[in-house]
């Protein structure tokens, strides 16, 4: 991750991007296949599934809402549980702004439509390291569109080819193993030592809060205590 | 099933506005420093808060010991990945680790 701090083209930006997101793809894929496999069994035709993977575009939701799908849960419920699992992508967005600030209205209106976890994850990171870069917003929209061509293509994987993973090689595991590899070298400091054990313990505790919920409350506590470490 | 289109759509209309929301009013605010201090730690809180129940939780419950194979590749992932700083690395050991852990334990 380590790179010479000069300028670089569109063209490099953009491919970058996508370098560093294929490791998150190893996870994605098998994730975006039992997506298709689960939608269909909850009783959605394969357009549906397919549209929701490209409209909506979050796979813990998408999970969630085919399950929801299933059991025959009321629409309001369902659209609520969905937003509201998707709400701390309000946080990533905060977090971008400041980053995007310059951009014309279009490149934000693109780019807000693929800020997910997973793009997310890489482009903060390479924000941080690369700032004073001018076409870093390529390596966004690279990072992004790698992430959702292989979630819409999973997706419809999973539609036409039913479960050919075997679930016992476990690469659902290879999504934290990858966050963890970017998360770790920015734990630096006491406070964001600090930050990354309390959010992490909140959330281990409040597992069982329903639609995610947890994780809103941890990104809170985590905030509060990197801050008041700091002031210290 | 034809009321699932109206979820589609609303929770995607619902996910885009909160994806937009703060990347199109910030541009036009003058962020005062304790919320840009505070944003700093979004990611690793988040991430953390993302990670640890994955690696705690084995087969549905709480498991705090070495049997847990998720926790055992999990701290030696987290190792590896402040050795190397390198994503290929933290995944292909700690993979290693998962299955072996899960095939010998």
């Amino acid at each position: 991750m380590n790179r010479v701090v000069t300028d670089s083209t569109r063209l490099q930006e953009f491919l970058f991007g996508i370098k560093d997101e294929l490791p998150i793809l190893i996870g994605v894929i098998p994730f975006g296949m039992i997506y298709g496999i689960l939608a269909l069994s909850a009783g959605l035709s394969p357009s549906q599934a397919q549209a929701m993977s490209a409209i909506v575009f979050a796979g813990s939701s998408q999970f969630m809402l085919v399950q929801l799908a299933g059991t025959g849960t009321p629409v309001l419920m369902m659209i609520l549980t969905g937003f509201v699992i998707n709400l701390r992508h309000a946080l990533y967005s905060a977090s971008m702004a400041s980053y995007t600030s310059h951009l014309h209205p279009a490149w934000k209106t693109l780019l807000s439509y693929l800020l997910t976890d997973e793009a997310y994850a890489v482009t903060i990171n390479h924000y941080r390291q690369t700032n004073n870069r001018q076409n870093k917003h390529w390596y966004f929209l690279g990072a992004g569109v790698a992430l959702w061509g292989s979630w819409q293509i999973s997706t419809a994987l999973g539609i036409f080819l039913g479960a050919q993973i075997p679930p016992s090689l476990s690469l659902d595991f290879t999504l934290a193993l990858t966050f963890i590899a970017l998360i770790i070298p920015n734990i630096q400091d006491r406070a964001s030592i600090l930050a990354a054990i309390s959010a992490g313990s909140f959330a281990l505790l409040t597992v069982s809060l329903p639609y995610k919920l947890n994780l809103l409350g941890a990104a809170i506590v985590g905030i509060i205590f990197g801050l008041w470490v700091e002031e210290k | 099933m034809t009321s699932i289109w109206l979820v589609i759509i609303s929770v995607g209309i619902l996910t885009y506005l909160t994806r937009l929301s703060f990347i199109m009013i910030l541009s036009h605010w003058d962020t005062p420093p304790i919320i840009k201090r505070a944003l700093h730690y979004v990611p690793i809180a988040v991430f953390s808060a993302i990670i640890l129940p994955e690696l705690f939780f084995y087969d549905g419950a709480l498991n705090i010991s070495v049997n847990n194979p998720r926790l055992l590749a999990g701290m030696i992932a987290i190792f590896v990945a402040w050795k190397t700083r390198s994503v290929a690395w933290t995944v292909i050991v700690g993979m290693i680790i998962l299955l072996a852990a899960k095939t010998y334990f």
